[in-house]
């Protein structure tokens, strides 16, 4: 057994009305993958702040190498040997690549020296990267390469990666954990935090688990099954959702050589979609983020108008329809952006309520909005999706994320839809609330309605889905049944590894 | 109607001159929303440097020492902004339009007894060679100080801006303030002293007005220059050489209109009052036509949260 890289003691951290961490104590060896997991609001990314100096512990320790180790601050954790890539990116979208790493570097070298080494780095790991593009104009995978190469050329003892998978096809998984393998064979310790169980087990030598605060339990991940990881994390036993054996009714939703322009300057346009969902089906929606996904919610709720034949609903033409004549007929969606699309962030759970279900819940009359019946509404949803919210009258900006998602959601299930689509559902929602939103949209399916699942997390797709298709830049794959594919083909129906490469070395 | 009497060398001088305040305002401005924050207080921190050059100049008798303290007052009068923007997270837009509302309040409180009042004539250039040289030495070579301290901030602030790493940290400090938070800056302190160099560039411009250009003091005697300073910075794109370019444009359809207005041609003097706000917008729209855009946290509120 090698000696820890870092070890920490007792890692308390309280804010007020919530304690983030309580009495944490783990350690990273030298060469190892650790995993640390935890439902949302477990305490991971307090705790890894706290080990980057972005945040003070109230109590507790930690060492580095062998030394005392309490960063005020990210530059000392930087100076340290400690190295972050973050979930959400940290990058400027109007600098250039270069320019990107400079800043975060201690001692950055004049910007062409750097460049040739940004050039052997990306060599070295398999990462190719141009140092003068404009970042802005990077994919999500190219992006994570400035953050991993970022992070590479401060030579770290220790490499923290936040959700690093999440916006990857699994052919650029597979070129990430090659790279991750020959840095911890370099002797790096790697902390990494995901979601994705299947990933861990087959990534990491051993696993820390947070629940509420405070540290549940340590395991190999390799001898633990997925279920058993998700259960220690939630701390209950886990529902899979199940579906029941259903029969297929008439096409309820039928699009014909869809194409649109995307109104956005960085959008992706559609080209030449064409599918069809009948009552009682699950149609999954895969592929990398920015290949058509919001375009095609779009067009499906009404928000981008097309030619009326190309959207058909029950053998309709309605592609010249604006959302609320859709809504009137039983097509609904919930976009992805929870905050400012699905929602309105500073307007209560009642008025978000009243916004998408007056129609169809008869909410409002003759012009007049019925509040009462609106906060039962939202009443209904909160006790049925389990929201933890103190009341209806709680501004939407308020909830958690997941909390959020699971209204916006239940908001549209709420109002029996003929056609739901929903785009990445369960996206930043933690296991239990995943697995009641999926099992929802199960439900809705076995009632006849025909349910579209946008996602990104592919694994939800298998699970849930009958037939499977994945856009890629606008276009969409052959549509094929679920149960017939492999996690490789689906890879390759996403388009595959976007020139990445294995690390030379 | 006598062009004749329009004397080119004797115009393009005088271009320069009236351009000044206007750079001096704008790149001080341009370093401010670089960082991410929107000052819409430029016209009162000129009045007030204006004010406080002014009295300074006159009660010691040194246009320097002026011209100083008026960097000073804008300095100061930008620390209330900053203070109200970046410790009490107060509306950006809402602090700016009280800061000018504020700032020509108390330049008219500070100018009572300063009216009619003339200031000690500021020292010109006299360059032996340069400023002797036939045409070039009168447009170029011959002005005060101040002009070529204009000409020195904006060739400062592209080089720091383009070249420096203080300039790049500004940049990405105002492109995404989470993420160069995330990076250890200090995105708060960095501002601060964006938004206090902004107020003194638009004090000293102010100085400019009242012990240069005009000089003397009046009332709300910058007219409406810190709002052009404010579109001007837009509209260059934020980028510095161009906002030389628009002041020297603006400068120049301003004293073109004046000699023409002095010429007596014949259109209505409220047309020609302005043109150079026309023209001069009218040419910058069309160059920022090209995809560059605002700093992306431009005017939005920064508080570190956990």
């Amino acid at each position: 057994m090698t000696a820890p890289v870092l070890s920490i003691k007792g890692l308390t951290k309280a804010y007020p009305g919530v304690v983030a961490n309580s009495d944490v104590s783990f350690d990273v060896r030298t060469g190892e993958v650790h995993a640390l997991l935890g439902e949302n609001g477990a305490g991971k990314s307090t705790l890894v702040k706290m080990i980057y100096g972005l945040v003070k512990p109230d109590a507790g320790s930690m060492t580095l190498q062998g030394k005392p180790f309490a960063p005020a601050e990210p530059r000392a954790a930087r100076a340290a040997g400690v190295a972050m890539v973050f979930q959400h990116f940290s990058l400027f979208d109007a600098l250039n690549v270069a320019e990107n790493i400079a800043l975060g570097m201690e001692h950055p070298p004049r910007l062409a020296d750097l460049a040739g080494r940004i050039r052997d780095v990306s060599e070295t790991y398999g990462l190719p990267l141009d140092p003068f593009r404009i970042v802005g104009d990077l994919s999500a995978g190219e992006r994570q390469r400035v953050e991993i190469i970022r992070c590479l050329l401060q030579d770290p003892r220790l490499l923290i990666m936040d959700e690093p998978t999440s916006v990857l096809t699994p052919q650029e998984v597979d070129i990430l954990f090659e790279t991750l393998r020959k840095l911890t064979s370099e002797g790096v310790a790697i902390l990494y935090i995901s979601h994705k169980l299947e990933e861990i087990r087959t990534l990491c030598d051993s696993a820390t688990i947070l629940r509420l605060g405070k540290k549940v339990a340590t395991c190999t991940p390799a001898e633990t099954t997925a279920r058993e990881l998700a259960e220690m994390m939630v701390g209950t036993v886990l529902h899979t959702p199940e579906r029941s054996g259903r029969a297929l009714g008439d096409v309820a939703l039928e699009l014909s050589g869809l194409a649109l322009r995307s109104p956005s300057e960085f959008g992706c346009s559609l080209k030449d979609i064409s599918l069809s969902v009948r009552q009682g089906e699950v149609l999954g929606l895969g592929g990398v983020a920015g290949n058509g996904q919001d375009e095609l919610l779009g067009a499906l709720s009404g928000e981008l108008r097309s030619a009326p034949e190309m959207v058909r609903m029950h053998g309709k033409s309605i592609g010249m329809l604006g959302p609320i004549e859709r809504r009137r007929i039983g097509l609904l969606c919930a976009p992805e952006e929870r905050l400012g699309h699905a929602a309105a962030p500073d307007m209560s759970l009642t008025e978000n309520a009243m916004l998408t279900g007056s129609l169809r819940e008869n909410l409002e009359r003759g012009g007049f909005l019925d509040w009462g019946r609106a906060e039962s509404f939202a009443k209904a949803i909160i006790a049925r999706f389990d929201v933890r919210t103190p009341g209806p009258g709680n501004a939407a900006r308020s909830l958690s994320g997941g909390n959020l998602q699971k209204f916006v959601i239940g908001r549209e299930v709420m109002q029996r839809p003929e056609v739901l689509v929903v785009n990445q559902p369960t996206w930043g929602v933690d296991a239990s609330a995943a697995a009641a939103i999926r099992q929802a949209l199960l439900d809705l399916a076995a009632g006849g309605t025909a349910v579209v699942v946008i996602s990104q997390d592919l694994d939800e797709l298998m699970e849930i889905s009958d037939r499977f298709g994945a856009l890629n830049e606008g276009r969409l794959s052959r549509i094929r049944p679920t149960s017939e594919l492999s996690i490789d083909e689906i890879g390759l129906m996403m388009g595959g590894a976007h020139d990445m490469e294995v690390a030379h070395v | 109607m006598d062009l004749s009497s329009i004397n080119p060398v004797l115009l393009l001088a005088s271009l320069m001159v009236a351009a000044t305040p206007l750079l001096l305002a704008a790149v001080g401005e341009l370093v401010v929303e670089k960082a991410g924050v929107l000052n819409l207080g430029v016209e009162g921190m000129m009045i007030t440097g204006a004010i406080c050059g002014f009295a300074i100049a006159v009660n010691t008798g040194d246009p320097l020492l002026g011209v100083l303290a008026a960097a000073g007052g804008g300095a100061v009068l930008a620390l209330l902004f900053a203070l109200l923007t970046q410790l009490a997270l107060a509306n950006q837009v809402a602090s700016g339009l009280g800061l000018t509302l504020f700032g020509l309040g108390l330049s008219a409180l500070i100018g009572q007894g300063y009216q009619g009042v003339r200031p000690p004539s500021f020292p010109r250039l006299n360059i032996p060679g340069l400023s002797d040289m036939p045409v070039l030495g009168r447009i170029l070579f011959s002005h005060d100080l101040m002009v070529y301290l204009g000409l020195l901030i904006v060739t400062a602030v592209w080089f720091m801006l383009k070249y420096t790493r203080a300039g790049l940290i500004l940049r990405a400090v105002g492109e995404n303030h989470e993420a160069a938070h995330a990076l250890g800056y200090k995105v708060k302190r960095i501002r601060i002293m964006a938004i206090l160099f902004g107020g003194a560039c638009a004090g000293m411009g102010g100085a400019y007005i009242s012990l240069i250009r005009v000089p003397q003091w009046t009332e709300g005697m910058t007219a409406g220059i810190g709002w052009i300073a404010l579109a001007l910075v837009v509209f260059a794109s934020w980028k510095p050489w161009r906002v030389l370019l628009g002041a020297y444009l603006f400068g120049g359809v301003t004293v073109i209109q004046l000699n023409l207005q002095a010429a007596g041609v014949a259109i209505p003097v409220e047309y020609l009052a302005m043109s150079p706000y026309l023209i001069t917008i009218l040419v910058l729209v069309i160059m920022s036509a090209d995809k560059s855009r605002a700093p992306a946290s431009l005017g939005r509120v920064f508080h570190a949260s956990r």
